[in-house]
């Protein structure tokens, strides 16, 4: 078989793949669900249900979403570049621990001055974390792919170290947990009474404004240059290497807004199981929404919906959680595969 | 007892040799799909899903070796898919991989959770036993890490040598180092890359899942989540810093364990004791991290490594 490039992709073509392979993850969804011995239609009615059926279902996937738009904008960023940053998690690390060491009463200040600093102090610290492998690639060549994975261990165990360490709460009944947060470094509430914290409001404004950066400035088309074909790019007088540090700055920065905005809007201190995967997931949105910022806030709430909808399902029918992660597995392959089905098509020799 | 004891004692050496195994099944199994061109990040993935595959045949009643058979089938079933969509649809494999990954492990705990809903402890099964080789197991310190290892064991060094005599010394290996250096020639002496490549995928997949199921059948006797803990990206670095060679991969895969093994005898020391035990497990990252950037400048790439190749097109 040989892949064939279509000039003029009609309307079918470019809804039906993506369509299909929506469908196509529903029907693996229920395939399971009734190897478990559920119902499919009553699992897949409580997943939906579960997420948006109710104000509470709704601000709890709002609440989800919230991590998954910053680490899925870090993955569109970097991705865009072709800098493939599977980092994410370990950058969220670096952010939550930074609000968490300045936020426990390092700085006496008033929430209106303390929260921007921390909110950047979080983002330096992740900028700083994908820094190495980024120096590491631009330098000596170093496949960013691996090193950034093997980051995600080495700082998850530094992290658990400081919990166990200075950083332990003296409160916390031996748990390894730090400190909790000033309420002064507490991101409130949008609405009053609404368990919705700033950080979702920080997470489109980001969205905004990577939106903003990609399209609209020198920054983002030299990043698209270096994605598209970095030879040409080099050719062209882009300084490659530059361009690769500044997007790992970049994404580094976002992916630690996740941190920052967990600890300061949710959680209120840093503990080991603060981010179920979200870096990974991030990975999943970034995809999804074909590495477009505007995309990865409607793609981080369908990955968001699925999450808080399993769980909810998965409490009452008991077929087990992973079904969200075997879904989104699925729904990510089927769908680069339908993205490229709507521009090309497949010829037999 | 000091560093220079560890290194002498013959459970030390018999510890890494057993620490390597795991890592040799798999680096092999990511090495022949790199050679073919492709790279294969399911391999994280695939180990999960090959540890499970491998211990719940055997738990279900198969024989040991069926375990490893079925192990290798449903390692070979997730390359099938790596390959489908990374070689004839020539799609990114960064996200078909990491997607393989995420789609294999969280299969393998679904399938897990359903199988066993209500243990709080994994069941235990009987795992391989060590195979003493008559007279040369009596060989001092290498006798018992070398001759005195479990059948996983010897199976993977028997390995390193099949895959190094079929790469270099046979028609076959010969076109596969092709299709990953220069694919439009394999296509021009009328031999499919198409399945080349798709061949190295399905079989390196098949031994990242026997690496997986050493870990549930050999090493230990159960399976427990988070058990392959990053082993897969680690089998990533060492093909790397082996520079793609079978021989270079197992002496780095030894040479790893060996320090991963000195490790944890370090950590029961008395200078083990100060230092905080989350040190000594960043060790095995942190070395895989440096032999990546010791190794970077003389690696050989593969030349067409990520590299698709649709037929036709120049």
């Amino acid at each position: 078989m040989r892949l064939e490039p279509i000039a003029n992709p009609g309307f079918a073509r470019s809804t039906l793949p993506p369509v299909l392979a929506i469908a196509t993850t529903v029907v693996v969804a229920s395939a399971l669900a009734m190897l478990a011995g559920a119902n499919p239609f009553a699992v897949l009615g409580l997943i939906l249900k579960g997420a948006a059926g109710s104000k509470f279902a709704l601000l709890e996937t709002l609440n989800r979403a919230t991590p998954l738009i910053f680490t899925g904008l870090a993955v569109a960023v970097a991705f865009r570049a072709r800098f493939w940053n599977i980092g994410a998690e370990a950058q969220l690390y670096a952010g939550a621990l930074m609000t968490v060491v300045l936020g426990t009463g390092a700085l006496p200040w008033e929430a209106g001055a303390l929260l921007p600093v921390l909110a950047l102090a979080a983002m330096l610290a992740g900028a700083l974390v994908l820094l190495v492998p980024a120096i590491l690639k631009v330098r000596f060549g170093v496949d960013e792919v691996v090193t950034t994975l093997l980051f995600n261990f080495i700082f998850l165990l530094f992290i658990s170290l400081l919990l166990e360490g200075p950083l332990k709460d003296p409160m916390g009944m031996g748990w390894p947990k730090s400190e909790r947060v000033v309420a002064e470094a507490r991101l409130p509430r949008i609405v009053e009474g609404l368990r919705l914290h700033w950080g979702f409001a920080l997470a489109l404004i980001a969205a905004g404004v990577v939106w903003v950066i990609e399209r609209r400035s020198t920054l983002g088309y030299e990043m698209r240059a270096v994605g598209l074909n970095r030879e040409a790019a080099r050719f062209a007088g882009i300084p490659v290497n530059a361009v690769l540090i500044k997007t790992a700055l970049l994404s580094g920065g976002l992916a630690a807004l996740a941190g920052f905005s967990e600890v300061a809007g949710l959680k209120g201190s840093l503990t080991l199981d603060l981010s179920p995967g979200f870096g990974y997931t991030g990975i999943i949105v970034a995809m999804l929404a074909l590495l477009n910022p505007l995309a990865v806030v409607a793609a981080a709430l369908f990955v968001a919906g699925i999450f808080v909808g399993a769980d909810s399902m998965s409490r009452a029918v008991g077929v087990p959680t992973y079904l969200a992660d075997i879904m989104l597995a699925t729904a990510l392959l089927l769908m680069v595969l339908a993205i490229l089905l709507t521009r090309f098509r497949v010829v037999r020799e | 007892m000091d560093l220079f004891d560890i290194l002498l004692s013959a459970s030390f050496w018999a510890a890494a040799i057993r620490i390597a195994s795991p890592l040799i099944f798999a680096t092999l199994g990511e090495l022949i799909c790199e050679r073919a061109g492709v790279l294969n990040l399911g391999i994280e993935g695939i180990m999960v899903a090959g540890a499970f595959a491998g211990w719940m045949a055997v738990y279900s009643g198969a024989g040991l070796w069926t375990g490893v058979a079925v192990a290798m089938a449903v390692g070979m079933l997730f390359g099938l898919v790596h390959s489908l969509l990374t070689v004839p649809f020539g799609l990114s494999q960064h996200v078909v991989g990491l997607g393989v990954t995420l789609l294999a492990t969280s299969s393998t705990y679904y399938a897990y959770r359903l199988a066993l809903p209500e243990v709080t402890s994994p069941p235990k099964i009987a795992a391989f036993k060590p195979w003493e080789i008559p007279l040369l197991s009596d060989i001092p310190l290498i006798g018992p890490a070398l001759f005195s290892q479990t059948p996983l064991t010897y199976l993977a060094f028997v390995l390193v040598g099949v895959v190094s005599v079929v790469l270099y010394r046979t028609p076959l290996g010969l076109a596969l180092r092709a299709a990953g250096e220069n694919p439009a020639a394999v296509a021009a002496q009328g031999l499919s890359v198409t399945g080349l490549r798709m061949g190295a995928v399905i079989v390196g997949s098949g031994l990242m899942a026997v690496g997986g199921a050493f870990l549930t059948m050999s090493a230990f006797d159960s399976f427990f989540f988070e058990m392959v803990n990053g082993r897969g990206w680690i089998c990533i670095a060492l093909v790397v810093f082996g520079a793609w060679k079978p021989g270079k991969a197992l002496l780095g895969a030894v040479l790893f364990a060996a320090f991963d093994a000195a490790q944890i005898r370090v950590q029961q020391t008395s200078l083990g004791a100060d230092i905080p035990y989350q040190i000594f497990l960043m060790t095995p990252y942190v070395l895989s991290i440096l032999a990546l950037i010791a190794m970077s400048r003389r690696a050989e790439v593969p030349a067409a490594l990520m590299v698709p190749f649709n037929k036709g097109e120049r």
